[in-house]
């Protein structure tokens, strides 16, 4: 991979195309804490200008981290698709935007073109784009996977219902659990974030929601989001693993931060698939991400953190996840300050992996150390619903008791659903209709004292 | 709960309550549409809020020395390189670095202690003003006279790290940092105590043991002073402090860098 000329506008002028795109990017405090952003409001202004006038063919023979260097480049570049590349295969980064927002782009069109995307150029192209571009184009993307329902189709939201508690109790687990049902949660999956990584822990807590789901036959998916490995070992004893969860980012080295290789995703995910439990598709994955989690572990070879966090999407795309997740504002204000970057982020993520064939959702959220509050969660939400975001995070009342963070509640998915009109996932609707919990009108209004619930309540309190 | 099992539920009894004691989740919450009734919205924004002052509020050092009197012990005050709030809450690197200033005033007590105690703000100096003092007075009960003890540092503006500046330029083979949590939704007030043996730049979360959620509707600061003063003498016997020191206590997901 040789370097090319660096890249100048006007009286500005950047060395290689990693400066210039960390400095082309909007304002947040990862890049100024890593030294990468833009001096002033002109200069990033500037590398814009010089990023638009980039070939996109640029990016396949210029690697931001070296090829031999890095496996999530070797990836990239060894699986690109140059006849799907083709029909912007002579655009600019600035024509390409043109290109996107145009009407010749549809989504039969973009859906053929991501194997052809790389992230480089996908991240590339969302910096020359405002909010709304990146709501319109992500809007015509459908990343449509499935399990025991089907997660992504256009018109449709889910929710991942995250009933977590700070020891794994199974009585305060399942009660959150119930809560969540009842408000017409649980679609993309009911997953759990234990407090202690150990295939104990996630045998017991897969129990729990393999005997719900069995009981009252709910078409939905479970996971313990314990570490990949231990996810190997219990499918090894015979555990009801469903999917497979790993935090994933986009360097070799972040990658093994996270005590993860490309050989433990392929081996996790062959292994979840051989257990045959999908119904309606074959999708075993879930992955999740997130801006900084390159740049906190020391990682993020001196690549701007949206750029970086867009090369995860790379190495979700590789083993055909039913969910990605980016969990936008989790990792504090040292990385996105407060709720303008956190809104951004947000956006931009979904873009990124929509564009690249990813179906994406978000865990729109925030710590109370950043500058952040529901009223920015809210925003960022109603954005990414209109976006044709795949799924959404419910969490009891918005307060994860056990990570110590705010998502979205229940009740967001419910007015998030109910002001655009979007359905929870077809199977999982027609469910909530049979359990009484949506009304004729697609409302989500359980019959509290109808049998239904009754048998809810009945599991949920015996568990 | 096995009497919910077979019994239908009377209409208009609230079934969470029954559930409600297996989770502090805030779990049936009820609903005016799709929306939070103003009651719940109001209690979520009083939470926030106190999160919020907790992290924002001014250290008070004065007020921290004072409550040290019953001590009897030096007291000094040190500064990170972050000078003010919102730098520190952007530039964590900057808060694990001593100002010129604190770093003179650490040369000037250098000696050879056993054990250096750091009282620091973090990121709730509500959790430090409120129990840290106290803390620190149950620990030192359960020390005995074996232990030399360095001057107590005051930081304000400080991360976990700090605390390996303090050490090393104290001359302390331990350091014991009592720092304010970030807060959760419901805990404001909650305290680390972090033990670092052999404190020195660089030193990582895995050279540390952690002592979270000490505060009295968590883990009570007696509790707390316990296992502190357990992991600290077995820290010395050992001579090391981190992963290879075993303790139950320690929660990774609450450490803040």
């Amino acid at each position: 991979m040789q370097t090319g000329a660096p890249f100048s506008f006007e009286r500005f002028t950047f060395p290689d195309l990693k400066t210039l795109m960390a400095k082309a990017s909007p304002l947040r405090s990862g890049d100024v804490l890593a030294g990468l952003a833009a001096g002033s409001d002109e200069e990033r202004v500037a590398a814009r200008f010089a990023l638009a006038d980039v070939p996109l063919k640029r990016f396949l023979n210029e690697a931001l981290v070296p090829y031999e260097d890095d496996d999530v480049t070797r990836m990239i570049m060894d699986d690109h698709d140059a006849d799907a590349f083709a029909p912007v295969a002579s655009l600019t980064v600035g024509e390409f935007r043109n290109w996107l927002l145009g009407d010749e782009a549809t989504p039969e069109v973009l859906r053929n073109l991501a194997p052809g995307l790389t992230p480089e150029m996908v991240a590339a192209v969302s910096k020359l784009m405002r909010n709304q571009d990146l709501i319109a184009v992500a809007k015509k993307c459908h990343v449509v996977t499935a399990f025991r329902n089907t997660i992504g189709l256009p018109g449709h939201l889910a929710v991942r219902l995250q009933p977590n508690h700070p020891t794994d109790d199974p009585a305060g687990v399942a009660a959150s659990i119930l809560d969540g049902l009842m408000h017409g949660s649980g679609d993309a999956v009911i997953g759990i974030n234990p407090a202690t990584d150990s295939p104990e822990t996630m045998i017991e807590l897969l129990k729990l929601i393999d005997e719900v789901r069995e009981r009252i036959d709910i078409p939905t998916q479970s996971c313990v989001l314990a570490h990949v490995t231990t996810a190997i070992d219990v499918m090894a004893r015979n555990a009801p693993v469903d999917l497979v969860f790993q935090s994933i980012a986009g360097t070799q080295k972040a990658n093994e931060s996270f005590g993860i290789t490309q050989a433990m995703l392929a081996e996790a995910e062959d292994a979840a698939k051989g257990l045959k439990r999908g119904t309606v598709g074959s999708n075993v994955m879930y992955f999740e991400t997130g801006q900084g989690a390159a740049l906190s572990a020391d990682a993020h070879e001196g690549i701007d953190q949206q750029t970086v966090e867009t090369r995860a999407y790379a190495v979700a795309r590789k083993y055909s996840p039913l969910l990605v997740n980016t969990v936008v504002g989790f990792i504090g204000p040292e990385y996105l300050f407060d709720g303008k970057q956190i809104t951004r982020a947000g956006l931009e993520d979904h873009f990124c992996g929509k564009l690249l064939g990813v179906p994406m959702g978000c865990d729109v959220c925030y710590t109370n150390h950043a500058e952040a509050d529901q009223d920015d969660m809210d925003n960022l939400l109603t954005l990414l619903g209109v976006a044709g975001c795949n799924f959404v995070i419910g969490v009891p009342g918005a307060d994860d008791i056990m990570l110590n963070y705010q998502s979205t509640s229940f009740h967001d998915a419910m007015y998030l659903r109910s002001v655009l009109g979007l359905e929870p996932a077809p199977e999982f609707a027609a469910w909530l209709r049979k359990m009484e919990i949506l009304d004729q009108n697609g409302r989500t209004r359980p019959q509290l004292d109808g049998q239904a619930a009754q048998n809810l309540l009945a599991w949920s309190g015996a568990a | 709960m096995d009497n919910l099992s077979n019994k239908k539920i009377p209409s208009g009894l609230d079934p969470w309550n029954a559930l409600r004691i297996h989770t502090d989740a805030r779990i049936g919450l009820g609903r005016v549409g799709d929306g939070l009734p103003t009651e719940r919205l109001l209690e979520f924004q009083m939470a926030h809020a106190r999160a919020r002052d907790s992290v924002h509020m001014a250290f008070d050092a004065d007020g921290l020395r004072a409550q040290l009197g019953t001590i009897n012990h030096a007291v000094i005050d040190v500064h990170s390189a972050a000078p003010d709030r919102a730098t520190y809450l952007q530039r964590p690197d900057l808060g694990r670095l001593l100002d010129d200033a604190s770093a003179q005033t650490l040369a000037d007590h250098k000696g050879s202690y056993d054990v250096a105690f750091i009282l620091a703000d973090g990121l709730s100096a509500r959790a430090t003003h409120d129990h840290a003092a106290n803390t620190l007075s149950l620990i030192l009960d359960r020390l005995g006279d074996s232990w030399s003890i360095a001057p107590i540092t005051l930081a304000t503006q400080s991360r976990v790290g700090l605390g390996d500046e303090v050490g090393a330029a104290l001359g302390a083979r331990l350091t014991v940092m009592l720092i304010g949590e970030r807060p959760g939704l419901s805990s404001a007030d909650s305290l680390g105590a972090y033990l670092t043996w052999c404190p020195k730049r660089g030193r990582s979360n895995a050279d540390r043991n952690c002592v979270s959620n000490i505060r009295p509707a968590g883990l009570a600061p007696q509790k707390a002073a316990e296992k502190i003063a357990y992991l600290m003498i077995e820290a010395r016997k050992l001579g090391l402090s981190g992963v290879a020191l075993k303790d139950n206590s320690s929660n990774p997901a609450l450490i803040e860098g």
